[in-house]
Parts: structure tokens; C-alpha cells; sequence
């Protein structure tokens, strides 16, 4: 757009913020960056100004206005009820913030864009969806608790939003899950367990954007213009069954009326937090649609869902039970072994 | 393991000529060594399905087999070990790559199909008619009728085009949401390639040039009593004409003769089912009389009858949003599967031969 950006970020402590902010300081055409949030960010960033506020006090309305920014990146909103101190603190600041930011933002004249990040959790999981999920499609049993509802709600108030401020330009991004070596997830969380527990029978389709696409399409909507809902994620899908096959890790299978209390034990001992609205997720996954991505941001994911797990996989995160090095000399053995057997009873 | 290789179709070998003296030459293929293959030669010397291919096929059109290059299959023993052994170790690694509806067309091939193909070969004797009126590389809309308890007749139809169509061809079936919720199965079902019966998901695959299959008659069709086999139920909605006639692709009756005696159902109790959930549970011939032994199907002899490709393109993709012309097409392809059933009934020795 205009020269001279001024972008607000909020959540800047996030590592995806981090690393747009980052990217976005080498842009010359980025005049200023702010980030806000209630935790220092722990990422070296050169020239972004921090500002420690809670999106949830009325304060905001005064930064928007004496920052004089004409971009907010609304990336605060949070999955993990244990970092954000309780499932219902995080409801308060998912949506609470997200109602009490663009309140705010509406009333500031110099805006001109909101980038609102979303998550493709909005469709929830069900078995009697279609296989790939596009913006526009109402789906069959829309989520009613835990994250995907506040995505949904806060979803809402920006789309109230943009009728209101009709001249805002207003990005929703609906990611797939974030994989990649810094994402802290409770997804990587469940991967990196000695033995992955799946739900007998059944086997969910995963989509999963890496981390760096995940930033490329924030960064092109802060200096592009692409008002809309758009779903982000790398190409193709990985089935879990797959992906615990590439971490090299056991999976042992759980009968489902057992799913529930294993859940329960893994959050009290603290080792992932598994809200009930993800268990639905490990038995038919999601995938969304990224045809209008590639389309209006004519963008192509570096990162295949395959290749960003792999990637993960290769930074180091998880130790895999038998790696695959270990698997291709078995494969050498059997064969010397199967063939050596075959000319004796050749000759 | 090798099992699974020994009864893959050989491509690139001349082999000696089968033994029978038929008054026709037959091909000179072999499809497990020592059985030779017993369609009819063309004039190349092998059949339709095991002529050589000029070297342009495959990978670059959906859904074809990966295995059917020539060249790329070498016939001795170790090379079948490394061949297993790579298979073997890709599984267990996660190196395979699937598509978005959860197709694995790898496991399809090496695993599923060769578990499926002794009932099409040897159990039920599945004949396949007209397999030139499937196109061998756009999308098409295959309708076919369903009967059996069991959707068997769905994977002798995905067998017979992949076996016998000569571009090999993967059947992408739309399944019922009830089936897909299933455990076990219901992820099975996706790794073979089905995906749910939703228009979208139709849609896209018939955009992508994939044979999609579909079973307008659903519950009603496969779960009805032995006394109403042939008559083919109400089609649906006719959602399957409409999502033709908007990508634009022919179909395709399809008359699947054999299916409705496997199981021949008796009776169908009511209170089981919605106990159960299920859309029906079903008292046949074998099944529960005869205990687990009731579930192994009759050896019926099979039919599968492509029919002639029923055009689209004349009324254009916008017809789709006209009720009655989507109805009276719907009512045509299924005069057309009915007209087929009988003919094909009428020429019948007996159900078993």
C-alpha cells in the first residue's frame, strides 16, 4: 500500500508475531512497528516498540490513536488454556480482547487495515463434512466449546467490524494447524510423547502450515490488500497414522470410551493440554480449501503439509524411537539375507 | 508379503502362448506365473489390458496406475524382494504421499486390490462389458445399482476398472456419511478412495478429471429384501445428475448383475437396527443360521455391464438449476441401469455359472 506503513501487532510475544515483526522490519516500506502484549516478547527484534498493555482494558483505543497506525495484525488469540492461566481467562481474552480491540479500531479514523488471525478449527470436525472445507461453506455441526467457539466468535466481531468500517480493508486467516522448529503447539506436544496414543479405528486427515508460510501470507496481507476470509495452509495432507510414522514413534491405539480419561491424565500430569473440542479432531481431522489463497494472494506454500512435518521432525524436537537410518538397514539385511537364501536353495 | 506380487499383471513379457486351443488367439500375458491371462488377443498378441502402451502413459493423467510403465517392472526374484522390501520400509517411515479426500493410492494398489482381486477372479468370476464406453483419461460419472448387504459390488466395480479398463483407472466412490463414521472402516474406506457423497467433493474430483462412482439407490438400494432383487429403488434426489451436469461430464449406467445374491436378505429386523444404529440388520440365506460361516458370500457369477456414456455437454452446465430436466435425466439413467439389469438377467444360464 501507501508509503510508510505504521503496523500494530498484537500478541507480540507469540513466536509467529515475532517472526513477522521481524519480517517486517526489513520492509523500508514499513515506517513503524508496534508490538503489543502483557509479556515482554523473548525474540531480538531491531526497531519494533513494545507496549506493555492487556487488550481487555480501554487503554488500547489511546495506543491505536498515539501510535498513529493505520494497520493492526490482531494475533493474540490463544489456543492453550494453561498459558493463558485457565480455560475461562482464555475465553476473556480471546474474545473479551478481540471485542475490546476493534471497539477501539473503529473508532480510530487513520486505519486502514485489520488482519485478523483465525483458525480452520471454526469448521470444526465432523464425518459428514466434505472432504476439503472452503471459506464460505456452513459446516455440519459448528464447534460449541473451547477455542474453535472463541475463533468463532471472535470471527464474528471482526466481521461486524468490517460492515461497520466499510473503507477498512479486514483480512480474517484461517490457519491449519502451525508446525515447524519454534512451534510450541499441543499438537508438537502430543507428537513428542514417548508413545503417541491414536484412537483405535480411526485415523484423522491432518493439514498443517509451517511456520514461514504461516508469516509470508500475514506479511502479504499487511502490505497488500486482500479483504476476505482466507483459509492458510501448506498443500496436501498427512493422514496421523503417517505423521507418527515420520516422527519414528510408536502409536499405541485407545479404544474411544478410554480417549477421554487418557486426556484428562495428560493435562493434570501437565504434558499436554488437550481440550475436549481437539478430541473430536484426532478421529476425522480437517482440511481446508486453499484454492482462494492461491488465487487473490497468488501464493504457493513453500512447505507441503508432508514437507513441514518433516521439517519439524528433522529441527531435533522429537528423539524417534527408530529413526529412519536404523529402518534402511533393516531393509539392507532382510535383502542380503532374502536373496543370499534364494541362491542356496538355487544351487 | 511376495504373495501380493505374484499376482501382479505382467506388462513387458512376451511369454509362451496359453495352452488353450481356442478358435480365437488369446493373450499372451501372464497374470500370475503359470496362469496365463484369457482374454482375447488383438492384434498385437496380447489383450486389451496387457498390450504394450507407447511410452507417454501414466503419472501425467489422474488416478492411472503407477506400476503399468513399461520397463519399470522387473521380473526376477530379487528385484521382486527389493521391490517389497522398499514397500515394506516406506510404510513403516511415513514415505508415502496421500491425496486431500485421504486416498493412499499405494496401499491401494499393493495391498487392498490384491486382497480384493482372488473374489473378483476366482470367487465370483466378475465378467466386464463395455469397459471402452470409460474414458481413459477425463472425469466421468460412473451410476450403478447396489444391492448385496455388503457393498461388495462397490469394489468388484473399482476392481474391474482398475484391472481391466486399459488406462487402469481408480473408481473414486461417494460413500455415505454412516459409513464413514465407522471405526476402522470408515478410515479404510478413505484410503481406498472413497470420500463423502457431498456435492462438493463430487465436484471437485470430476473437475480433476477423476472417475467418480456413485450408488443413487444408498440404503434403500443395498439393504433390501432378496424378493425386490433387480428392481432398482428410487434414485435419491438425482444430486448426482445435477453435479454431472455442472462439471460436464458424460455418465455412465452401470448394471452390476450377481451382487443381489450373495446375501439374499430375508428380513430385515427393525428394533436390531436402531438398537445398533445401523440403516438396517439383515436376516439372510446364511447369516445368522449358519453363524460366522454366514457371513462368507454365495459365489455368485458376476456381470458388470459399462453402458453406453449418456452426454451432458448438449444441455450446458446451467441446466443443472432446471428441477424437471435434472428429473427426467435422472429418471432416463435409471430406465437405462433397469433396461440393462433385464437384458443382462434374460441372458443368464443360472445364478451360479
Amino acid at each position: 500500500m501507501a508509503q510508510g506503513q505504521r503496523v500494530l501487532i498484537t500478541g507480540i510475544a507469540g513466536q509467529l508475531a515475532g517472526q513477522l515483526a521481524a519480517r517486517l522490519e526489513d520492509d523500508d516500506r514499513i515506517e513503524y512497528v508496534a508490538g503489543l502484549d502483557v509479556h515482554e516478547p523473548q525474540h531480538r527484534l531491531q526497531r519494533t516498540e513494545f507496549v506493555r498493555a492487556d487488550l481487555r482494558n480501554p487503554l488500547v483505543a489511546r495506543i491505536i490513536d498515539s501510535t498513529r497506525v493505520d494497520t493492526v495484525v490482531h494475533l493474540s488469540l490463544t489456543a492453550v488454556p494453561s498459558s493463558a492461566g485457565g480455560r475461562s481467562r482464555m475465553k476473556e481474552l480471546n474474545v473479551i480482547g478481540t471485542m475490546q480491540l476493534l471497539a477501539a479500531a473503529q473508532k480510530a479514523e487513520r486505519l486502514r487495515k485489520v488482519v485478523v488471525k483465525s483458525t480452520t478449527a471454526v469448521y470444526g470436525s465432523n464425518y459428514a463434512d466434505p472432504a476439503l472445507f472452503r471459506e464460505d461453506v456452513a459446516p455440519g455441526g459448528a464447534p460449541r466449546s473451547g477455542y474453535s467457539k472463541d475463533a468463532v466468535e471472535v470471527e464474528g466481531y471482526a466481521r461486524a467490524f468490517g460492515r461497520r468500517r466499510e473503507d477498512v480493508v479486514l483480512t480474517i486467516l484461517r490457519f491449519a494447524n502451525f508446525i515447524g522448529p519454534s512451534v510450541d503447539s499441543p499438537l508438537t506436544r502430543y507428537l513428542e510423547l514417548p508413545v503417541v496414543p491414536r484412537v483405535l479405528g480411526f485415523d484423522p486427515r491432518l493439514q498443517l502450515c509451517h511456520e514461514s508460510d504461516a508469516v509470508e501470507v500475514l506479511y502479504r496481507s499487511v502490505v497488500g490488500s486482500h479483504p476476505g476470509i482466507y483459509n492458510v495452509a501448506g498443500t496436501g495432507i498427512v493422514y496421523l497414522s503417517q505423521a507418527i510414522r515420520l516422527a519414528g514413534k510408536p502409536s499405541v491405539p485407545v479404544a474411544l470410551p478410554f480417549v477421554q480419561g487418557l486426556a484428562q491424565t495428560l493435562r493434570r500430569t501437565g504434558r499436554i493440554d488437550f481440550s475436549p473440542d481437539q478430541l473430536q479432531f484426532l478421529l476425522f481431522g480437517r482440511v481446508g480449501d486453499i484454492t482462494r489463497l492461491r488465487d487473490k494472494f497468488d501464493f504457493e506454500p513453500a512447505f507441503s503439509t508432508r514437507a513441514a512435518f518433516e521439517d519439524f521432525v528433522a529441527s531435533g524436537r522429537i528423539t524417534p524411537l527408530v529413526p529412519r537410518e536404523t529402518v534402511e538397514r533393516w531393509e539392507h539385511t532382510a535383502y542380503e539375507l532374502l536373496t543370499r537364501n534364494k541362491s542356496k536353495v538355487g544351487t | 508379503m511376495s504373495q501380493h506380487h505374484a499376482e501382479v499383471i505382467e506388462l513387458d513379457q512376451a511369454r509362451r502362448r496359453s495352452t488353450s486351443p481356442g478358435p480365437r488367439p488369446r493373450c499372451a500375458a501372464e497374470i500370475a506365473p503359470g496362469r496365463a491371462c484369457r482374454n482375447y488377443a488383438n492384434a498385437t498378441g496380447f489383450c486389451r489390458v496387457h498390450e504394450p502402451e507407447p511410452n507417454d502413459s501414466a503419472a501425467m493423467h489422474p488416478s492411472r496406475a503407477l506400476v503399468d510403465v513399461p520397463g519399470t517392472r522387473d521380473t526376477s526374484l530379487d528385484d521382486g524382494i527389493a521391490r517389497a522390501l522398499a514397500f515394506l520400509r516406506r510404510r513403516l517411515t511415513g514415505e508415502y504421499d496421500i491425496d486431500l479426500y485421504g486416498f493412499d493410492r499405494e496401499l491401494t494398489e499393493e495391498v487392498l486390490m490384491p486382497l480384493a482381486r482372488p473374489l473378483y477372479r476366482q470367487y465370483w468370476r466378475v465378467r466386464a462389458d463395455g469397459l471402452d464406453n470409460v474414458p481413459a483419461d477425463s472425469g466421468a460419472l460412473i451410476v450403478a445399482n447396489h444391492a448385496g448387504t455388503l457393498p461388495f459390488d462397490a469394489i468388484m466395480t473399482k476392481v474391474a476398472l482398475f484391472d481391466e479398463h486399459p488406462a487402469h483407472r481408480h473408481l473414486r466412490e461417494l460413500a455415505a456419511d454412516l459409513a464413514l463414521r465407522v471405526p476402522v472402516i470408515g478410515p479404510l474406506a478413505r484410503k481406498n478412495g472413497n470420500t463423502l457423497a457431498h456435492e462438493d467433493d463430487a465436484r471437485r474430483l470430476l473437475d480433476a478429471g477423476e472417475l467418480v462412482g456413485v450408488w443413487p439407490e444408498g440404503f434403500k438400494g443395498i439393504g433390501k429384501p432378496y424378493r425386490d432383487r433387480y428392481k432398482l429403488q428410487r434414485f435419491g434426489r438425482g444430486g448426482f445428475v445435477s453435479v454431472a451436469l455442472r462439471s460436464q461430464v458424460p455418465i455412465i449406467p452401470v448394471a452390476i448383475i450377481g451382487a443381489e445374491e450373495i446375501y439374499p436378505m430375508i428380513a430385515n429386523v427393525r428394533f436390531l437396527a436402531r438398537l445398533f444404529g445401523f440403516p438396517y440388520f439383515p436376516i439372510t440365506a446364511q447369516f445368522p443360521l449358519l453363524g460366522p460361516l454366514g457371513l462368507l458370500p454365495l459365489p455368485s457369477k458376476w456381470v458388470i455391464e459399462f453402458g453406453d456414456p449418456i452426454d451432458t455437454t448438449a444441455y450446458g452446465p446451467d441446466a443443472a438449476d432446471d428441477p424437471m430436466l435434472v428429473f427426467e435425466l435422472t429418471d432416463r439413467v435409471r430406465d437405462t441401469i433397469q433396461q440393462m439389469l433385464y437384458r443382462n438377467l434374460m441372458g443368464r444360464r443360472s445364478i451360479f455359472f
